[in-house]
């Protein structure tokens, strides 16, 4: 990932003519989300002017104040439920898929090919499909408009299960042997050796999967209903049913949502793009 | 249990005598009991059972079933939630073939263009100069945002009257009063627009993987044949490239069939239903109007939709290999 194989043009101006290219390619990338900024620092008229003003005039925190103080939009406490759920599931993966992902890829047992073939099969499954029925299961437990619901359903995912293995697969053997040497049990192996030796690649399921939950929005917006109950994703949405063309109080909310994902993304990139480059050439 | 002790004393670790049996039953199958490997898997396993195949099979129960959460009974009605996506006459044929239209649309178009952008992104990262990392991360950034963000955001910039892109287009003289995401074709061209914006990056990424797996010997060995940089590209990168192109291609193909927030949040189906797709549709039939059933059934017929497409994938990247 980080040694490219090409080697870089020589010429002076072929060199200038890649830059201008990749920047013109990253403004494309990058203007939306300065706009969304932008937006949420102009007054409500400030952002109704045709042709919109470029910069806010004047700079304002209309939009903020609104998202923070409107009870029938608790914008704060949509993003503590985001967080709350996404820390939460992010864990539930990791416990559960590690130790599934362990002994598929080091334990010899009766039913061990069957079970890995059913959960790789439903990779296969478009995971929409799959939504009304779980509808009905999370409404027969009882966790329609609670914290489990978008928490818990998403972590049997086979993918955290399927990254872990080949992750586990790809480990020398020699250390966990020594250990077995040494007198310790299985849970030891794999408390002890295995999952020190794995920081990586748990650190990359654990930021997928934070993403994956943050972002969730088909899902959230069935099972969710009380306002104080939502997280995010739906929240944004009866906030842009709300506020119309208001968009400073909508951009407002867009921010809010977007930063704690962008921070995670610059701390975690390694491993983010290292996960989605992995994903692509094992699956 | 008796068996596992077994297995404990054959591998020479016998606990001293004074150990309890019991204990030593509990010791030996830590070590290698039979039950080890159940129980590392158990805790997935519960959730894998009730939320990964239990869906599977009560979606096909629930689709020979007539479905209603707020009615008592619940007849058994064989295939007709399957027949009546087929039969011109019935209440829902219209409205599910309309999705499969706009589902369709929107995967013709955005399909190419998904696989072609980012192998552009990635040719272009495939080199090393300063900056390549910061590049990188700039071109993948929209993808971390989640579509209801993506959804807001593209609503608002593609708005005709408020928006940036109308008054851009105005900057440099083309006209500034499209109504993106209200009329058609228009409103294809915003989804896929938004769609290519949002997830070239990702394609990208898992391109760029693929490209520096390809041997630089043979980039050598071409240019030592005198292989223009087309040449090049064209029989080392592409056959190289061949496994993650069909990855690329499976994902991609199945990611824009399922797509959904960009239409209920971007054209909110706009003009009419027109590009309301099958998996809104099918949410909307199943969990807003209560015909579990019915939904039931179009999900499994779409999902043997797709599993037909993705097997054309594999026979056609099959077919070029031979």
């Amino acid at each position: 990932m980080t040694t490219p194989t090409r080697t870089a043009p020589t010429h002076p101006l072929r060199r200038v003519g890649l830059y201008a290219i990749l920047v013109a390619l990253a403004l494309v990338f990058l203007i939306p989300l300065v706009w969304m900024v932008i937006t949420s620092l102009k007054t409500y008229d400030g952002a109704q002017r045709i042709p919109p003003d470029w910069l806010p005039d004047p700079l304002s925190g209309y939009g903020y104040q609104q998202i923070l103080t409107n009870s029938a939009n608790p914008v704060l406490r949509w993003f503590l439920n985001s967080m709350l759920a996404a820390t939460l599931h992010s864990l539930l993966v990791l416990v559960t898929a590690s130790m599934a992902a362990y002994a598929l890829a080091r334990m010899r047992f009766r039913g061990r090919g069957v079970t890995f073939a059913l959960i790789v099969g439903t990779l296969f499954i478009p995971p929409t499909s799959l939504i009304v029925p779980n509808f009905l299961i999370v409404d027969s437990l009882n966790w329609i408009d609670t914290l489990a619901v978008v928490v818990v359903p998403g972590a049997a995912s086979a993918f955290g299960v399927f990254f872990l293995r080949q992750f586990f697969l790809s480990l020398p053997k020699e250390l966990e042997e020594a250990a077995v040497l040494d007198g310790a049990n299985q849970w030891q192996i794999f408390y002890r050796v295995v999952l020190p030796l794995s920081k990586p690649a748990l650190a990359t399921l654990a930021v997928l999967s934070f993403l994956t939950n943050w972002n969730d929005f088909l899902w959230p917006i069935f099972v969710l209903f009380s306002p104080e109950k939502l997280t995010l994703p739906p929240g944004l949405g009866l906030l842009q049913g709300s506020y119309v063309t208001d968009y400073p109080v909508i951009m407002a909310g867009a921010v809010l949502a977007s930063v704690p994902v962008l921070i995670l993304f610059v701390l975690a990139q390694r491993h983010i793009i290292q996960g989605v480059s992995r994903s692509g050439l094992k699956g | 249990m008796a068996d596992m002790i077994e297995v404990g004393a054959a591998r020479g670790d016998a606990p001293p005598p004074a150990a309890s049996a019991a204990r030593r039953g509990a010791k030996s199958a830590n070590r290698v009991g039979r039950a080890t490997p159940y129980l590392f898997l158990a805790p997935y396993l519960v959730l894998f059972t009730v939320f990964g195949l239990l869906p599977i099979v009560l979606g096909i129960y629930l689709s020979v079933h007539q479905w209603d959460f707020q009615l008592p009974n619940r007849p058994f009605v064989g295939l007709d939630n399957y027949k009546e996506l087929f039969s011109s006459d019935s209440a829902v044929f219209g409205d599910w073939w309309q999705s499969v239209r706009a589902t369709a649309i929107f995967t013709v178009i955005s399909v190419p263009l998904l696989m072609v952008v980012p192998l552009g992104l990635a040719l272009l990262l495939n080199r090393s100069f300063p900056g390549r990392t910061f590049f990188r991360a700039v071109y993948f950034a929209p993808y971390v945002l989640g579509v209801a963000v993506i959804g807001l955001l593209w609503r608002f910039l593609l708005d005709a009257n408020l928006g940036l892109v109308n008054r851009l287009l105005g900057v440099v003289g083309l006209p500034a009063d499209t109504p993106w995401v209200t009329d058609v074709p228009w409103a294809w061209v915003s989804l896929v627009g938004v769609t290519v914006w949002w997830t070239s990056g990702f394609n990208a990424v898992i391109y760029l993987a693929g490209l520096q797996d390809i041997s630089p010997e043979l980039y050598e060995a071409a240019r030592v044949d005198g292989a223009t940089a087309w040449e090049r590209f064209r029989h080392v990168t592409l056959p190289g490239l061949r496994p993650v192109l069909l990855f690329v291609m499976t994902t991609t193909v199945l990611a824009s069939a399922n797509v959904f927030g960009q239409s209920f949040l971007i054209t909110q189906g706009a003009p009419g239903t027109e590009t309301r797709t099958v998996v809104w549709y099918i949410v909307e039939q199943g969990l807003r109007n209560n015909d579990a059933g019915r939904a039931a059934a179009m999900s499994i017929v779409f999902a043997l939709m797709l599993a037909v497409v993705s097997l054309a994938n594999f026979r056609l990247f099959r077919y070029r290999e031979d």
